[in-house]
């Protein structure tokens, strides 16, 4: 950003100090002309793939952005509208909510989880490393795919759950298609996506405990809770910040999962933020309204992505 | 950065970076150039483009063999570019504005008056494509505020299907209105098999399927909260409540219905011609088809038009337009209808076609007889189709899942209103 701020000023002063100067000066000039150089690519990179999509973006939530503009090139600015059009629609409410529930109960439940087991195969025990492997495979399967055969899983008739269920006398659960049901099915298959990211991230934290502190805490006589609340926490709490903020931030833009198992409905019970803006963009092809949801998805993980710096810098202190 | 101020290199530091800024505005000049140069695509005399949804393989095919003989006739090379059906849009209106159109784009019937709209279509009559032979129904289908834009190959509706084994075995005759449906439906419902299933997805899919009911009931798109549109959902909401329609319903997509079908789990179901093709592999499933039912014995049944057109877009080049105009002529014409027909099951649009198909396969001519008194769902919404089809699709969810049909369709309406 410096560049352009101090290129005007340079002119005068930079020639005369460039003609009397010695050696050391063009050495240490050549020296922040590497530097720059380094990070020139990174700075054009970002302008290019997240400054300008993003000022375009904040600036198409005040156009009338429509078919036709692909065409003519022109989108009139209608100022206010396209933000009142989206905060007057009660689905925007609707989907609001829903975002934070989803966002909330996935994140309890994949970290809650996800610790358990990071906790469980910190021990040493035959099989560890197999079993370990073996949860790593939602991860590793691809998220549609993933949404489709839950969607399966989860049919109301012909699902594998409810036949398993029935075993216990428990009837036919309406996962998918009750608009109270819907939402906390795909919570949970989040949750089921989610957890390994959680273990590993966490298995490795706890990994990087010594366990001399373990051991003095033993000696001390320190219970198996004590000890994990007042070792195992307050030691991992760097490790926690991270995976609670990228999982926030890839828990709340969710849209791939939801089309593959609800496509938003019943009813729009499972439409997120995500999911609207799709629809906004893609199936009314409404740019605007698309841009407003979009641009207020990316506020709401910019106040994080601060609450995440500001955790670091006080880390490093 | 902090580091190196502490240098105290300050004065250096400004110099160079006047420097810097030569060769960071020669990069970024060269991006753009070559940003710029991607939209100016020069375009092959002899090469023309088709933009289409035949992403499934068999279709893909039967299309790559259609443009191979067209193209030999004109004595051009025809390719084809195939995107899946929902992106067909999002993707032409990219190629709008990046100045690369295809020369043929084939949109569903439902989408093209969005992209009339923008004034990106020709007029396929002063482009000299053949009208004779094309019943009034599906010129209106392709029209748009009273041009004619889209060109159908072949047109499909939607009929009940049903299982002759299950309803023969249970002594019934397929029925003919709600009443029968529902009593039938009701009689064939036992263990895991449901009576009847239908698709009343959160997408076009189910929107399709309510518009007969809705239609042959005297309803309409214009006004949702009409006493005939509220009347079509309860009946919906009755065979759900009877148990002879499974509440997965509102998660099925009509390819969901076919394979419940298919399993066996619906003794009857609404759905479309194009799925003949997957009914046949299995050889001891016989089913027979018939018009969808009405709610009096009487009634017309009115089903909905379906089928992609064939679309010319504004390119700017009258010439290329021209010859893309005798492509459509001859993607349209008889011998090539009634070949397309005979594979994907659809009903040639042009009327002679239409009678040669119906001599080759009787066993589905009932269903040419509904698509020649078949509507056009964008006959009178137009563009608008779009915002009233998601109220829709909000609406019978919310009333199939427990909301009273009266509130909810009320509910779609003010949104289509508020929208306007």
């Amino acid at each position: 950003m410096s560049i352009t701020a101090a290129a005007p000023a340079a002119t005068a002063d930079g020639i005369t100090t460039a003609a009397v100067a010695p050696d050391p000066a063009r050495a240490r000039r050549r020296r922040t002309l590497a530097q720059w150089g380094f990070v020139a690519p990174a700075v054009l990179f970002m302008l290019l793939f997240f400054g300008y999509p993003l000022v375009r973006n904040v600036v198409m939530s005040f156009q009338h952005y429509t078919p036709s503009t692909f065409f003519t090139g022109k989108a009139p600015f209608n100022g206010l509208d396209n933000w009142r059009n989206v905060f007057g629609d009660d689905l925007f409410g609707k989907a609001l909510w829903q975002t934070i529930v989803f966002t909330i109960g996935s994140l309890v439940g994949q970290f809650c989880i996800g610790l358990g087991l990071a906790v469980f195969f910190n021990r040493r025990f035959p099989l560890n490393g197999v079993l370990r492997a073996l949860i790593l495979l939602p991860w590793l399967v691809p998220m549609v795919v993933s949404g489709i055969v839950w969607r399966r899983i989860l049919d109301q008739d012909t699902g594998v759950l409810n036949s398993f269920l029935g075993l216990f006398g428990i009837g036919h659960t309406p996962w998918l298609t009750s608009t109270h049901m819907a939402l906390l099915a795909v919570i949970l298959v989040n949750v089921w996506i989610g957890i390994p990211f959680n273990m590993v991230i966490l298995y490795g934290g706890l990994q990087e405990v010594p366990r001399e502190v373990y051991e003095a805490a033993s000696l001390d006589g320190a219970s198996a809770w004590r000890t994990f609340r007042s070792v195992t926490l307050p030691l991992l709490k760097p490790v926690i910040t991270v995976v609670l903020v990228l999982g926030f931030m890839s828990t709340v833009k969710i849209l791939d999962l939801v089309l593959a198992l609800t496509d938003g409905g019943p009813a729009d019970s499972t439409q997120t933020l995500g999911t609207l803006t799709y629809q906004n963009s893609f199936v009314q092809l409404d740019f605007g309204a698309g841009a407003v949801v979009g641009n207020i998805l990316i506020l709401i993980s910019a106040v994080f992505a601060v609450f995440y710096l500001r955790a670091n810098r006080n880390e490093g202190k | 950065m902090t580091a190196h101020l502490s240098n105290g290199a300050r004065p250096g530091r400004r110099r160079i970076s006047r420097r810097v800024l030569v060769p960071l505005t020669v990069a970024s000049a060269l991006v753009g150039t070559v940003a710029l140069a991607g939209c100016g695509q020069s375009r092959d005399p002899d090469v023309y483009t088709v933009l289409n949804s035949s992403t499934d393989d068999s279709y893909h095919s039967w299309d790559a063999a259609t443009l191979e003989r067209c193209g030999k006739q004109l004595g051009v090379t025809i390719q084809q570019q195939s995107v899946p059906a929902n992106q067909v849009m999002t993707k032409s209106l990219r190629m709008a504005s990046s100045k690369s159109l295809p020369d043929i784009i084939q949109f569903d019937g439902s989408e093209m008056p969005t992209f009339a709209e923008t004034g990106g279509l020709k007029d396929l009559r002063k482009l000299g494509v053949d009208t004779t032979d094309v019943p009034q129904g599906i010129i209106d289908y392709g029209s748009y505020k009273g041009t004619y834009y889209g060109a159908a190959r072949t047109v499909n509706t939607l009929a009940l299907f049903y299982n002759k084994d299950i309803l023969d075995k249970a002594g019934l005759q397929v029925p003919t209105t709600w009443a029968e449906m529902r009593e039938t439906a009701k009689k064939l419902t036992q263990g895991h098999q449901y009576g009847v299933a239908l698709s009343a997805g959160g997408s076009e899919d189910g929107v399709y399927q309510f518009t007969p009911f809705m239609w042959s009931n005297g309803g309409d798109e214009t006004a949702l909260d009409s006493r005939n549109v509220v009347e079509a959902l309860d009946y919906w909401k009755s065979l759900i409540s009877d148990g002879s329609l499974s509440k997965s319903t509102i998660n099925w997509t009509q390819a969901d219905v076919n394979d419940q079908f298919m399993a066996g789990n619906a003794a009857m179901m609404i759905n479309g011609p194009w799925q003949v093709e997957t009914l046949n592999t299995k050889k001891n499933l016989h089913w027979g088809i018939a018009q969808i039912p009405v709610p009096q014995a009487g009634d017309d049944s009115v089903g909905p038009l379906g089928g992609g057109e064939l679309t010319i877009p504004d390119i700017g080049d009258p010439v290329r337009e021209k010859t893309s105009a005798k492509i459509v002529n001859c993607m349209t014409s008889e011998q090539e209808e009634v070949t397309y027909a005979l594979n994907s099951w659809m009903i040639p649009a042009n009327q002679k076609a239409a009678a040669t198909w119906r001599q080759k396969v009787p066993s589905l001519s009932s269903l040419a007889d509904q698509v020649a008194v078949a509507r056009s769902r964008t006959a009178k919404a137009g563009s608008g189709w779009t915002s009233i089809s998601l109220a829709l699709q909000s609406a019978f969810q919310s009333a199939l899942t427990g909301q009273s049909s009266e509130s909810a369709l009320k509910h779609a309406q003010s949104r289509v209103e508020s929208g306007k």
